[in-house]
């Protein structure tokens, strides 16, 4: 009854009704492109081409799912796919496992550091700031035939060439730029950290190897899970990065830029078809991810860590063992 | 289904501009998802409106095209032009003017095309067809008329060509007993080899190997000079002919042999001017432009003075062709004032004009007066030699659907010079892949 009363009392419809303008507002700049998306990826455009005069047939014909059933078999129009949602897997797990160690590690160090502080964190920083085609043409110097990474190396790779090489120099531009990303999140979430959890772990005899592992790294984890999933979403739409420094490169091609380059072709219902997939493939991470890892991104939890925290930390009783064993 | 019609469809009928010109109506009125619209008849310009219009091209880097529309400007108060500048970059160009196209838009009146784009947009209808007689298209080089026309009609005029040469170290060809520049294929593979043979920081060849648009401009060229033809005019393929296979298989080897370096593979224009004038490389392909870049003498040139140039040397026996590049006037179907944007093409392409601009920018003009002009033969040292590489000139195959055309022939010429593929079966299977592209 009272569950009831309150989805359809007065004062329920009237929050209705506040809500209306949001409501209305995500339909039309989020629902009715991506139902629009969907329709357009049942058509394909006509190219039938009069003999005489050489002009096109006007007109898109309803093809049904054929625009899916030729991207998951690679075939005609969707020629690519699979190479491309490979290294969508690819530079998102890897680089997203990369990041995420380089990050914490960055921030930790970010967290340490007892002189200059600002200009560390400033400089950590630095390639999260810079935009990413610059950082992509920058890279690009780096890579060329006869460019610095060659001659630090001493040995010349063809880096924009097709190979596991042009995956790798995504990769490197890639972690390069995002790993901050994660360095700056856990960085704050590092310093939310009572100094007394650490204090009290020196008391008890852990080594920082064990400090890490049973006080640090739980501490940070709800921040660092919002982290690696906002990077793994932002991973796995890549386009910028491989677009300027690899061009068509096979090597390269991510999902978003075989909808690009099927649009550029103007056949728009492919393009919305590989949309479409790509949609539902970041739609299935995110929601694994949050299963699995249980990422509070919308903060629902809150409450219940606090308590949590709360009960668990007991930092009364530590610090009375601290300043009893120093008694 | 009546209602639910697809939705480019539904965009065009929101559109419903009262400025669509007469060919626009009858193109999208009929149209019924399903089933196909007939194409009926190019779309037509009325040369009787006059009034403002605007200029759409890509970035005007000299800026030189700015000064002459101010120019006209100054003459034509009531038909003002515009100067829209697009995108640097060709294909962002391509994407701006098609999106435009697509939603029928007038903003643009006189676009500056790509030639690889013209077959594209004249078969949508996008831009009108052009009469024979409004424009000096006889006194131009015939091949670059060629670029402007699709199925013997035409839809743009030639402002603009390019054809690409081949550059040479002087010095090194005399060191090594070499009199003259090589007029073959295999002649410049040999020179090429017996320099690199004794100087060992010195590669043979070098040109726009990497996969982008310019490699199909390389292939396309390199099959024409050994005789052969990737397209044909009927528009049939012809990537598995004798001549595409003996032209392939000679640069293969090259690759093989290493007088075309590995790193070629990562080649655009400007890597391969920069190997070149680092004295890096024997012989390279690549535009004009290059030209006074190469003999700059403020030091960043290293073979400044050494350079010679040639138009491009053939395969077995036959002559070299150069695949054309350039710029063509066209005007948009969805624009008015069509009478001006006419006037306006002509002004621009006319002999004093187009003059004025090649003594300013070395852009190769269409016209075949201007390739016998004492002052442009004085200024640049390669305008003979530009010349007979345009007459020679290919154009890149005329189809609409170009874009996965250029693409098939870099997949396969790629996998050839990186050694992924071997040449037979590869332009068995790039023939295979065309003919299913080819209307």
């Amino acid at each position: 009854m009272a569950v009831k009363s309150r989805l359809f009392g007065a004062e329920s419809r009237m929050a209705y009704l506040l809500l209306l303008p949001t409501l209305i507002l995500l339909a039309v700049v989020v629902g009715f492109p991506l139902v629009l998306s969907i329709w357009q990826s049942f058509f394909r455009a006509d190219d039938g081409v009069d003999p005489e005069t050489g002009l096109l047939q006007q007109g898109d014909t309803f093809v049904g799912l054929q625009n899916y059933a030729d991207a998951f078999t690679s075939s005609g129009a969707g020629a690519g796919f699979w190479n491309a949602f490979w290294n969508t897997t690819l530079f998102t797990v890897v680089g997203v496992s990369i990041e995420t160690v380089l990050g914490v590690a960055m921030a930790l160090i970010m967290a340490r550091a007892l002189r200059a502080t600002g200009l560390i964190r400033a400089s950590i920083l630095i390639p999260w700031a810079i935009p990413t085609v610059v950082s992509a043409l920058m890279w690009q110097l780096i890579f060329d035939a006869n460019g610095i990474a060659n001659r630090l190396l001493n040995y010349q790779v063809l880096w924009t060439t097709e190979g596991w090489q042009a995956k790798a120099a995504v990769l490197i531009a890639d972690i390069w730029k995002t790993a901050p990303y994660i360095g700056l999140l856990t960085l704050a979430g590092l310093q939310t950290i009572d100094e007394q959890v650490y204090e009290a772990a020196k008391v008890d005899g852990a080594g920082r190897w064990r400090t890490f592992w049973s006080i640090t790294l739980p501490l940070i984890r709800p921040v660092l899970v919002v982290a690696v999933l906002f990077r793994l979403l932002d991973a796995m739409r890549m386009f910028d990065l491989p677009y300027v420094l690899l061009g068509k490169l096979r090597s390269g091609q991510t999902l978003s830029m075989l909808a690009q380059d099927a649009a550029t072709k103007t056949d728009y219902g492919m393009a919305s078809a590989y949309s479409m997939v790509l949609f539902c493939y970041i739609c299935l991470v995110a929601f694994l991810f949050i299963r699995l890892l249980g990422a509070d991104v919308l903060g629902e939890s809150s409450t219940r860590t606090k308590k949590k925290r709360a009960k668990g930390s007991k930092p009364k009783r530590l610090v009375t063992t601290s300043e009893g064993s120093m008694a | 289904m009546s209602t639910w019609t697809s939705p480019s469809r539904r965009t065009v009928m929101a559109r419903t501009a009262a400025a669509l010109a007469a060919g626009a109506v009858t193109a999208c009125g009929s149209a019924k998802p399903g089933s196909g619209s007939d194409p009926g008849e190019p779309a037509k310009a009325d040369f009787s409106e006059r009034g403002p219009i605007t200029l759409a091209k890509g970035k005007d880097t000299t800026g030189h095209l700015r000064s002459q529309v101010e120019a006209w400007n100054k003459e034509h108060p009531d038909e003002e032009v515009t100067f829209l500048e697009l995108s640097e970059s060709a294909d962002e160009q391509r994407v701006q003017l098609v999106n435009n196209a697509r939603s029928k838009s007038d903003a643009y009146t006189v676009l500056g095309m790509d030639v690889v784009w013209m077959a594209e947009f004249a078969a949508n209808k996008w831009v009108v067809e052009l009469p024979k007689d409004r424009f000096p298209f006889d006194d131009m080089v015939p091949s670059t008329v060629t670029t402007a026309t699709y199925f013997d009609r035409l839809y743009g005029v030639p402002w603009a060509s390019n054809a690409e040469l081949l550059f040479y170290r002087k010095d090194l060809l005399e060191k090594a007993g070499a009199d003259s520049a090589p007029t073959s294929v295999e002649e410049m593979f040999e020179i090429a080899e017996a320099i690199t043979g004794k100087e060992e920081s010195v590669f043979g060849f070098g040109s726009q190997f990497a996969k982008y648009e310019g490699l199909t401009v390389q292939i396309t060229g390199l099959i024409a000079s050994a005789g052969g033809v990737l397209f044909d005019d009927e528009g049939t393929p012809h990537a598995d002919s004798p001549e595409a296979i003996r032209a392939m298989t000679e640069l293969r080897s090259a690759f093989d042999s290493g007088v075309i370096p590995k790193e070629a593979l990562t080649y655009k224009e400007e890597e391969s001017r920069q190997a070149f004038q680092d004295g890096r490389l024997v012989f390279m392909q690549n535009w004009p432009y290059i030209w006074e870049l190469v003999n700059k003498t403020d030091g960043s040139s290293k073979v400044t003075g050494k350079v010679g140039l040639v138009p491009l040397p053939g395969i077995g026996g036959k002559k070299g062709a150069s695949t054309l590049g350039g710029l063509n006037w066209s005007i948009s179907a969805f624009a008015g004032n069509h009478g001006t944007a006419a006037d306006f093409i002509s002004y621009l392409v006319k002999e004093e004009s187009q003059k004025e601009f090649a003594m300013a920018t070395a852009q190769a003009p269409t016209l075949t007066s201007l390739y016998e002009d004492k002052d442009l033969i004085n200024r640049y040292a390669f305008w003979t030699a530009l010349k007979e590489g345009i007459d020679a000139g290919v154009s890149r195959p005329p189809t609409v659907r170009y874009a996965e055309v250029t693409q098939a022939i870099q997949e396969s010429a790629y996998r050839i010079i990186s050694g992924e593929a071997e040449v037979e079966p590869e332009m068995k299977a790039l023939q295979k892949a065309l003919v299913k592209l080819a209307p």
